[in-house]
């Protein structure tokens, strides 16, 4: 048995064979033709063969992955409508008296260069694009399948790298999971293997001789396993069949609302730390994202990330999520989440110390920053901002002061901006106890209970020892949630949790009781807490 | 010949998606449309033409056609997508 490490972009496991995947080397003839004419009705018949591939490809991937992540191979079809790129088919077999494939192929070549010369990566981008629809037309006249026959039994697709129309292409049915070296957890295609909900690995080093042979991608450790001995085998079935059960029972809740049986309704939403995070949580149908950590952009890097870099990402959450509200928390780093060119000095006690906020009002240009860059991601969606670490009513003025000069800023300049509601985590023992007063200043309060817990009981939650001291149902922590909701009631604030107990099924009826309006978890427990929730 | 000029502020620019559909909308209307920036022109009917101009953010183009009922669809077109 061998054993590799990769990065896992979805939760689960699959078990079969490997399948070699290698681009088909596409090499072209140049022939001499005689009938021109024959041959440009020749080129016209491939490319609009070509173009309903690709609109019945668009079809497929708008019904399994979404209009936005489709609209891809509807430029394809448009690219292969242009009447300048026609032209210069046409160009070529006429004058140049060359078979349809070699001047389909040239043509690509020319518009490949074109673009890959650009200067800016999104039209770089593009060259790619040409590639793929000059590949597709090749692919018709020489009567080759561009769709790859993954044969009649399931098996896991090894591959260098996959672009998103081979992923779309291949039979779902027969795709139990992928591995590949190369690709991010951000790429296209790893999101779109989240929405099909298919086990994938990346980061492996893939090599053809694996074809063939038995393995099993443990998407909850990252491993790929190369010929599994019979208990790792029998280990991962058993993983994969409750997986089965549990998905079959979860998804009788999906599409279903997340009310008790009297008919009081909470918002249940997702937790995420990542846009690529997004696919799941629109697969286990949350209502909204509750917690959008925006950690992921500074850590693990060289240097502060730009307001453009930030934009970006805070942008494609809002418009995957269309409409669904998106909480983003602000830069929550320090303590255990460092990075050295954050210049912090070491501390005795990180956990109380210059972090989270604290940096970001003391050092407000990184904080405008992201404001800047959320704002304006506003403009995309409903974006609603929390800000963290909270201890007094002053912060929350000061917050707001700068919040507001960001805003005002932004339209005098005329940028597009908005932001649905501004609110605060608490996750102090002090926040907790004057949130009378800090729901006079904000729109809604999301309780972390993690730090809240920690904080209240006095027990450091990464020491292991402390372990048979921590009781996290202690009720000094659920009379401090209690507080919370019932001081942010008054004001007409909502309040929420997005810590891990929002998660736990055993408090789900005690929080309702509480009169919680907003519970937000892990993607994976969404279904799960709407079961407890219809239960009441 | 009407034209108006325009300072593109979507985030990525002139991209495939919008250029296609500013391509749609000229070829329905039937009238010759050109887009430029700077110096570098292109017929608005030709999709790979546009893109080739690499319009960005903050690249002011000029959209001019003869046909003033499409110029102004194409003034609501570019405030509206771009």
């Amino acid at each position: 048995m061998e054993k590799y490490e990769g990065r896992a972009i979805f939760q689960r496991v699959a078990i079969g064979r490997i399948w070699y995947y290698t681009k088909e080397e596409q090499s072209i003839k140049r022939c001499r033709i005689t009938d021109k004419e024959a041959e440009w009705q020749r080129y016209q018949r491939a490319r609009q063969q070509a173009v309903e591939e690709l609109k019945a490809l668009y079809e497929k991937a708008q019904k399994e992955v979404g209009e936005v992540n489709a609209a891809i191979f509807e430029v394809h079809a448009m690219m292969l409508e242009d009447d300048d790129y026609n032209a210069s088919v046409r160009n070529m077999i006429e004058s140049q008296e060359v078979n349809a494939e070699y001047a389909v192929a040239s043509t690509g070549d020319n518009f490949f260069r074109m673009f890959s010369e650009m200067e800016d990566d999104y039209f770089q981008a593009r060259a790619a694009d040409i590639r793929d629809i000059s590949d597709r037309v090749v692919a018709v006249l020489s009567h080759r399948e561009k769709k790859q026959d993954l044969g009649t039994e399931p098996v896991i697709i090894a591959a260098e790298d996959l672009a998103p129309s081979e992923t779309v292409q291949m039979d779902k049915d027969r795709m139990l999971g992928f591995v590949t070296e190369l690709g991010s957890a951000n790429s296209h295609t790893a999101i779109l293997a989240r929405t099909m909900n298919i086990p994938a690995l990346i980061g492996i080093p893939v090599k053809p001789e694996w074809n063939g042979r038995m393995a099993v991608i443990d998407g909850y450790h990252g491993i790929l396993y190369l010929d599994p001995d019979d208990k790792t085998l029998e280990q991962m079935s058993r993983r994969q069949q409750e997986d089965k059960e549990r998905a079959r029972l979860l998804e009788q809740m999906k599409n279903q609302e997340t009310v008790t049986r009297d008919g009081r309704k909470i918002h249940l939403y997702a937790n995420i730390g990542n846009p690529a995070d997004v696919a799941s949580v629109l697969e286990n149908d949350a209502e909204g994202i509750g917690l959008f950590r925006s950690e992921f952009l500074y850590l693990e890097r060289e240097s502060w990330p730009t307001e453009e870099e930030q934009f970006q990402s805070y942008k494609l959450a809002a418009e995957m999520m269309a409409g669904k509200k998106v909480i983003i928390r602000t830069l929550d780093i320090g303590a255990d989440k460092q990075a050295a060119y954050f210049g912090l000095e070491h501390e005795e006690n990180p956990a109380m110390g210059y972090r989270a906020i604290r940096i970001c009002l003391e050092q407000p240009e990184i904080f405008r920053t992201q404001l800047r860059a959320i704002f304006r991601a506003g403009a995309y969606g409903r974006i609603a901002v929390m800000y963290p670490m909270i201890t007094s009513v002053e912060e929350v003025r000061r917050i707001k002061q700068i919040a507001e000069e960001v805003q005002t800023e932004l339209r005098r300049q005329g940028i597009p901006c908005g932001c649905a509601e501004q609110g605060i985590m608490i996750e102090t023992p002090a926040a907790a106890l004057i949130s009378d007063l800090l729901a006079k200043e904000v729109d809604f309060f999301s309780i972390g209970t993690n730090d809240l817990s920690q904080y209240t009981l006095a027990i450091d939650r990464q020491n292991s020892r402390l372990d048979s001291f921590f009781d996290p149902h202690h009720p000094a922590i659920l009379r401090l949630i209690r507080t919370v909701i019932e001081n942010g009631h008054k004001e007409g604030c909502w309040v929420g949790i997005c810590g891990e107990l929002a998660a736990d099924l055993e408090l789900t009826e005690a929080f309702l009781d509480m009169g919680i309006d907003e519970l937000s978890v892990a993607p994976g427990m969404v279904l799960a807490v709407r079961e407890a929730v219809r239960k009441i | 010949m009407g034209q108006f000029a325009y300072t593109i502020t979507d985030e990525i620019g002139l991209h495939a998606r919008p250029a296609g559909a500013l391509v749609k909308l000229v070829k329905e209307s039937d009238g010759a449309v050109t887009i430029s920036k700077g110096e570098k022109s292109a017929d608005a009917s030709r999709l790979m033409a546009i893109m080739g101009l690499g319009i960005r953010k903050g690249d002011e183009v000029v959209i001019a056609t003869d046909d003033e009922a499409l110029l102004e669809k194409l003034r609501k077109f570019f405030q509206d997508n771009l």
